[in-house]
């Protein structure tokens, strides 16, 4: 059987930053496993500004942005392949994929990194009322068909949800000469970057319907128009609020799901991010596989992907240098008040590693608030924060100097201001 | 003037078809869809009755077993997907013991061997049922199978043996002339000496073509909620509730591609186009699911649809002669036990009511099967290896969540029966069944049928003729214009 | 009357959200960047356009473009007229200049990656 030191499954921001790192850490046995037909992910149809801030110190579209990963993968001559497909994984990280030049084959790894990304939560899943009309389409894939392929999937659009990909294919749309009459977010608040709210709907006129929802879809065969109406607190629609929109296009933007799909069967422990469990090295909870990027947790900014893609591949490196097997020690991380979850889950206190990174979302939006990392009563960091909202993930790292207990769980959690 | 014209391609007309294929018969096939099974035939249960449930003596009831007993022959001819899992009609209250009891005892009368299961041996057998279930009518010979599969292969295997489709043609009127009918569509007129009514919730309309029928149709909604793959093991057999005076109820089974299916209600509609999911349906399914199968994971479902069924006034199958027109033969209201019953409602109606009206010459060049599927699961490595060294579009995966190869799909095009329509691919190689719901692959697969057919990616189709993915192509403003 | 706007700031993730009077006093920001980013807002506002135009290649069919800077917010349509005339062929380079100063603005459009033949 072919043998690699390190299999990267997923070629987009997450795979290229750890193959990247892991090589710089001295691996060469590498090879990057893609399943389009070109290196970068979902980055190459994110045509738009808003990535590189933090990584890059610079304001870059997501082409640049995965430019500049595939350049210094290609400069470091990391082998990859393209329209292959990972078919599936053992716990022992026998990897079985497939390509049209060189069938299905299967490669024993020392270690493995998945960096699969996510997928659209869909029409399917979330059960609109209604006829089953064409037109009903997910914004990414809208926004595939337009950014890579050039075709308009229609021309009097509707959104419904106001998760940041809707929002930036309102704006699309709209400026390759569709009409967006409206978008409907079913929560009290916009699930998307202030940003992309004032420069996709506001500077284009485009309403925001708060608490609204999606309540029928009318069309035989192509969409011909739906309905929304206003929820209550419950998120059940209020009879009398119903709102009717003439359009040929609904757009879903409700959400992101973790494409753990080859590894449901492994029984690797996950969180309700749907991702892994996984601790401060990123290792999940099979020896010497890592978890990185939108497969781990979804995220918002692809400079936290990077930072995350960076981690596992400096870890998976000293993994297979060293062969180090199961954390002998772990203490829990848990999501304490106001947190909806934190990432990593466990903290490794056999294998410290240098800074740990700790990710996580609040639950809700709040004003003028300490986040805190704790340990029992002792506080590990404290920074304030004027905003938290739930869209937007946080990034706290504690310095390796601090000292961490190693009986007492940590909570993150967010404290009054006093 | 053809021998045959058989309206409609729904699973009824593909095995009436693949029927009389066998004989060197003309025979022809006109539907009003973009595909063949994309009706009834595609949304309901995917059941293979045992056959315990119709009342004895109802053609129902004969043609069900007899059916039921043809499926592995049929399934193994035409390739399709099919497991006998047996199935457990299950109850919660100890008085409704007799009930079951007379279920077993139709079906001694109709032929079909069944046992009545205490709790004990019944939760043994599915631990996950909800443990107030404390009696289980157990039918080994029920089974479930790939409705879109049956028809698919079965119209090919027609095709292949001499029968013509036409699809996208709907009758608009039949015209009684010498020694036959013409039959008029909006797009042309066929003519044959006899007429088969296959046409489902229609089939009543359709009738009334050639004069007053003496039946009618009322079509009853039923929908459903689609599982992702979470646990092969979850569940082994189909589950019934005790049947009540709609139907057999709220099932919940396996499916022949270990997803998971609960459903149908049903709800008599006026609408014969109206396959909308309504919320109170759905929650109403999902409350009598939940108390047969507690833990059926609601937040892993990836779908919802609804099925008409075409209820037939009169209760029973409709398969005779139109009233006083021997070579216009009606056959409708194939309502639930339908699909198990096809096989044999086509054998039925040959033997009853077209032999002795047409001669039967045996078509000696008549093949029952059809070439068999490339299925990986299947497959020892060594054969993947070298069909895909000899095409390697058998390499290459184009849907993720099912695993399904651009060869697969290259081969569903090449076939005598091949998909118009993303929802054609779809149904006849699973991309776009998984969990993104062609989130991946759609953009692929509308490649392909672009490529293959030589039209633009405008031009694709998702299902019926006017349901386009793509709006238009970013054209370029030529410059030369005037502004 | 001196009105108050009420903005939310773009510059980075926090999005402040900013008070400013047509006496351009801000409050409410957290960095000096957002009383440069509220009074420009109002003032001249201005935007990043990135859209992607037709390319004859063997393995794309849309080149993805910006423009170079900021243009001001009311000539997004102006400049998205020019970028729909245009088609190149590859290669194309990194950040090679599509249309050099659009619509007169002392901007080019740029393409955001490079293509090989």
């Amino acid at each position: 059987m072919k043998t690699v030191d390190l299999a990267i499954i997923g070629g987009g921001s997450a795979g290229l930053a750890a193959a990247v790192s892991a090589y710089d850490e001295g691996i060469r046995d590498i090879l990057i496993l893609e399943k389009d037909r070109f290196l970068g992910g979902i980055l190459n149809q994110c045509i738009h500004p808003g990535f590189g801030l933090q990584e890059f110190k610079e304001q870059l579209t997501g082409p640049e942005y995965a430019e500049r990963f595939i350049e210094m993968a290609k400069e470091r001559n990391i082998p990859y392949r393209l329209d292959t497909m990972v078919m599936g994984m053992t716990k022992d990280k026998v990897i079985t994929y497939s390509n049209a030049a060189e069938g299905q084959v299967r490669v024993q790894a020392k270690a493995v990194i998945l960096a699969t990304g996510c997928y659209e939560r869909n029409a399917g899943s979330i059960a609109i009322s209604g006829d089953r009309p064409s037109g009903v389409i997910t914004a990414g894939l809208a926004q595939r068909y337009l950014n890579i392929d050039g075709y308009l999937v229609g021309r009097k659009v509707f959104i419904l949800g106001s998760g940041d990909i809707g929002l930036i294919m309102a704006r699309r749309m709209t400026l390759e000469g569709a009409k967006v009459l409206g978008v409907a977010e079913i929560m009290p608040y916009s699930n998307g970057l202030n940003r992309n709210i004032v420069q996709c709907l506001v500077d284009y006129d485009i309403p925001l319907y708060l608490s609204h929802t999606v309540t029928k879809v009318t069309g035989r065969h192509r969409l011909e128009k739906i309905e929304i109406a206003q929820v209550d607190d419950k998120f059940a629609p209020i009879p009398g609020t119903e709102k009717e929109f003439e359009v040929d296009t609904l757009m879903l933007s409700v959400g992101l799901i973790p494409s753990n799909e080859l590894f449901d069967h492994l029984g690797l422990p996950q969180d309700k991010t749907k991702g892994a469990i996984v601790d401060q090295n990123l290792q999940t909870g099979i020896p010497g596989v890592f978890s990185c990027g939108n497969v781990l947790h979804v995220h918002d900014l692809v400079d936290f992907v990077s930072l995350e893609g960076k981690i596992a591949g400096q870890t998976a490196a000293k993994f297979i240098k060293t062969t180090e097997t199961k954390p002998t020690k772990t203490i829990d991380v848990l999501p304490g008040l106001g947190i909806g979850y934190v990432v990593p889950q466990k903290i490794d206190i056999s294998n410290r590693g240098g800074n740990i990174s700790f990710k996580f979302r609040v639950k809700a939006p709040v004003k003028d608030t300490f986040v805190t990392i704790k340990q029992g009563t002792t506080v590990l960091k404290r920074s304030f924060h004027q905003v938290v909202i739930p869209s937007e993930m946080i990034n706290m790292t504690l310095a390796a100097s601090v000292h961490i207990d190693e009986a007492t769980p940590i909570t993150v959690l967010l404290e009054a201001k006093q | 003037m053809h021998d045959v014209v058989i309206l409609g391609a729904g699973v009824i007309g593909a095995f009436i078809a693949r029927a009389l294929s066998r004989y060197q018969l003309d025979v022809i096939v006109i539907d009003q869809e973009n595909d063949v099974g994309n009706f009834t035939s595609m949304a309901n249960s995917a059941l293979v009755h045992s056959g315990y449930d119709p009342e004895p003596g109802l053609l129902k009831a004969l043609l069900n077993v007899r059916g039921n007993a043809m499926y592995d022959q049929v399934c193994a001819d035409l390739d399709v997907v099919f497991r006998r899992i047996g199935s457990l009609t299950v109850t919660t209250k100890a008085e409704e013991l007799p009930i079951l009891k007379e279920l077993q005892e139709r079906g001694r009368r109709n032929g079909v061997a069944t046992e009545i299961l205490g709790h004990a041996e019944l939760h043994a057998l599915e631990p996950e049922l909800a443990p107030e279930v404390v009696y289980a009518l157990f039918a080994p010979s029920a089974g479930i199978v790939d409705p879109f599969e049956l028809v698919v292969h079965a119209m090919e295997n027609a095709i292949d043996n001499g029968v013509k489709l036409f699809l996208n043609e709907k009758v608009v009127a039949i015209n009684k002339i010498d020694n036959g009918y013409q039959v008029v569509t909006d797009r042309q007129t066929h003519e044959g000496r006899l007429v088969v009514n296959a046409t489902g919730v229609n089939s009543d309309r359709v009738a009334e073509l050639v004069g007053p029928n003496d039946f009618s149709i009322k079509p009853r909604k039923g929908s459903y909620f689609v599982f992702d793959h979470f646990d092969d093991h979850f569940l082994k057999h189909i589950i019934f509730p005790v049947p009540d005076e709609w139907g057999k109820g709220i099932v919940v089974t396996s499916s022949y591609s270990y997803n998971y299916l609960v459903g149908p209600n049903s709800n008599y509609t006026d609408d014969r186009e109206d396959l909308g999911t309504d919320r109170e349906a759905m929650a109403y399914i999902k409350e009598h699911a939940l108390r047969l199968v507690p833990r059926m994971p609601f937040d892993k479902v990836i779908r919802t649809f609804s099925g008409l069924r075409a209820t037939p006034s009169g209760g029973d199958f409709i398969i005779a002669e139109a009233s006083g027109q021997p070579y216009f033969i009606n056959v409708a209201g194939i309502e639930s036990p339908g699909l198990a019953a096809a096989p044999a409602i086509a054998e039925y109606v040959l033997a009853h009511l077209i032999k002795g009206k047409l001669e039967l010459i045996p078509n000696e060049r008549y093949q029952p099967r059809i070439r068999p599927l490339y299925r990986f699961n299947r497959m020892s490595d060594t054969e993947i290896q070298s069909l895909i060294k000899q095409d390697p579009r058998f390499g290459h995966l184009v849907c993720r969540c099912e695993m399904v190869s651009e060869g697969h799909i290259a081969d569903a095009l090449s076939r005598s029966c091949p998909p118009h329509s993303i929802k054609g691919v779809k149904k006849r190689t699973r991309a776009g069944f998984g969990r993104c719901q062609g989130g991946f692959c759609q953009p692929l697969v509308l490649k392909l049928l672009a490529d293959h057919y030589g039209v633009t990616p405008d031009q694709v189709l998702y299902d019926a003729q006017s349901t386009f993915i793509l709006k238009e192509p970013l054209g370029k403003v030529n410059p030369d214009e005037n502004r | 009357m001196n009105r108050v706007h009420e903005l939310i700031c773009i510059v980075c993730p926090k999005g402040c959200h900013l008070k400013i009077d047509d006496d351009l006093n801000v409050s409410g920001h957290d960095c000096p960047r957002g009383v440069v980013y509220g009074k420009a807002e109002l003032l001249n506002p201005t935007r990043l356009l990135s859209s992607t135009v037709a390319i004859e290649s063997a393995d794309l069919a849309r080149l993805p473009v910006v423009t170079s800077c900021e243009i001001p917010k009311r000539e997004i349509f102006n400049v998205m007229e020019e970028i729909k005339k245009v088609s190149v062929a590859a290669p194309v380079e990194l950040h090679q200049v599509i249309i050099a100063n659009v619509c007169g603005l002392g901007v080019d459009v740029v393409a955001t990656r490079s293509v090989k033949r």
